[in-house]
């Protein structure tokens, strides 16, 4: 990612960052290999994904709903597929390969064909 | 603690974009802390030590942090933390501010166990009001996985390898958490970000307490501990079941062990997954896998004999 440089007389005493949260501009998704894919049809809301997801990557709605992955920073870590306790596993994890190419939609369907 | 469907509504305090390993657990506990943190009644001001979770989420121009932090030398969180609270009461005392904040130090074991002790001490004795967080992963990872007084016997790190007369550390874990309670301070506790809801209430009621708190946390390595990304939670839990990292707390000198295993499992459960103690696995090592079990099961019986104690600090009370 490109970044601006600052000129020495930009840069606030003490290396201060004057804006909160902002390596949200700095896409940590390109580093996966896997991604983890959601169904959304079998999964209970227990929001164990969110809670041990390292990198914030586990979308939330407006009723503190799990609602689906942030592919811009999710980095494929496996943690949330491996937590979620629904059976069949709302989450399944498969090769960035796989999902060149394809809708969310369309890769649900491919993973989870034989689960609904 | 709510359910998570409504903590999970709330501003998060640490966000994404940060450079940690993939599967890192240092951010998974940082935002249970978050999580936990009554954020609506009080804000919170964070010092880092350094080490990894300092520079991948503080890399300028860029930051993490959606609360103010600070980011101090290796040694001195707690030094760092305790200028900070001074000062804010002064500020409360002059009437500059009427706002409740709260002050959180952050470190790993190098920053805690070994370097930052010193500053860690002092700033407990004096009695400021903060919580001190240290992420335990067993070894100075940023700088690639060296042996610190927190890494457990047989454990291989660079510079405590493995080999033909060696069979990794030969010391045993420094118990950080007996050391911190000789201050006598009012709570401190360990934790499991495995174990969400207990690390959840006990950062809770440490934020409420006036004076100085300290909890130690187990915060698995995927890169350092060699273990799959995935199996970052796993390796947590497995520490909780085999009672190598109990959960328990110690209030005014009271233990209260949170979490006794139905089925304690053997060490080995939690030993194997990870390449750091694969050697113990050979042939001839089973003495060393042994002594690990010795350790565990004395330490954990210990605990057990004070919680059927029960007394407090210097009294009889229980
Ligand atoms: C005084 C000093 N010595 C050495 C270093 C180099 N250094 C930076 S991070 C680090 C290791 C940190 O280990 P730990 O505190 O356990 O944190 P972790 O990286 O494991 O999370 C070291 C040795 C430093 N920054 N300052
Ligand atoms: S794979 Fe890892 S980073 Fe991605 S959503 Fe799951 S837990 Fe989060
Ligand atoms: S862990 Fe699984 S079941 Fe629970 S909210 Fe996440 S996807 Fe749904
Ligand atoms: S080396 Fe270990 S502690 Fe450091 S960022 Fe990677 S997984 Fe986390
Ligand atoms: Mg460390």
């Amino acid at each position: 990612m490109a970044e601006k440089l600052l000129n020495w007389d930009e840069v606030l005493i003490g290396g201060t960052i004057k804006d909160p949260g902002n390596s949200k501009q700095y896409e940590t998704g390109s580093w996966r290999v896997e991604r983890p894919v959601w169904n959304p049809d079998t999964c209970i809301q227990c929001m164990f994904c969110w809670v041990y997801c390292p990198d914030s990557a586990i979308k939330v709605d407006e009723n503190g709903k799990m609602a689906g992955i942030d592919y811009t920073f999710c980095k494929g870590c496996g943690i949330c597929v491996e937590q979620c306790p629904s059976k069949p596993k709302s989450l399944k994890m498969i090769l960035e390969s796989q999902a060149k190419g394809k809708t969310e939609e369309e890769l649900r369907k491919e993973v989870f064909s034989s689960e609904k | 603690m709510a359910l998570l469907n409504e903590l999970a509504k709330k501003k998060e305090g640490l966000v994404s974009g940060h450079r940690l390993c993939p599967g890192c657990t240092h951010s998974v506990i940082t935002r249970q802390v978050f999580a936990a943190a009554d954020t609506d009644k009080y804000d919170i001001v964070v010092a880092a030590a350094t080490g990894c979770f300092e520079v991948s989420s503080g890399l300028y121009p860029y930051t993490s942090w959606n609360v103010p932090w600070i980011h101090t030398a290796f040694e001195n969180a707690a030094s760092t933390i305790s200028g900070v609270e001074a000062m804010y009461k002064v500020w409360k005392r002059k009437g500059k501010t009427n706002k409740d904040v709260r002050f959180i130090a952050l470190a790993s074991d190098g920053g805690t166990y070994d370097i930052g002790f010193q500053a860690l001490s002092g700033a407990i004795e004096r009695g400021h009001q903060f919580l001190y967080i240290c992420n335990d992963n067993n070894a100075y990872q940023n700088t690639g996985n060296q042996r610190s007084s927190a890494t457990p016997f047989g454990g291989s790190t660079t510079t405590s390898p493995n080999g033909k007369i060696k069979f990794g550390k030969e010391q045993p874990r420094k118990d950080i958490v007996s050391i911190i309670e000789g201050h006598h301070l009012p709570y401190v506790a360990q934790a499991s970000p495995s174990n969400w809801r207990d690390l959840m209430n006990k950062v809770k009621k440490a934020l409420d307490v006036n004076g100085p708190t300290y909890l130690n946390i187990i915060e698995p390595c995927t890169t350092g501990w060699g273990f799959p990304p995935h199996m970052a939670i796993d390796i947590a839990q497995l520490a909780v079941d085999t009672c190598v990292w109990p959960l328990y707390e110690v209030t005014n000198g009271k233990i209260v062990i949170n979490y006794k295993p139905k089925k304690k499992l053997p060490v080995t459960e939690y030993l194997k997954p990870q390449k750091r103690f694969a050697h113990l696995f050979k042939k001839g090592n089973e003495y060393l896998i042994e002594e690990f079990q010795r350790q565990v099961d004395n330490h954990w019986e210990w605990l057990l004999k004070r919680e059927e104690c029960g007394i407090e600090y210097g009294t009889t009370k229980e």
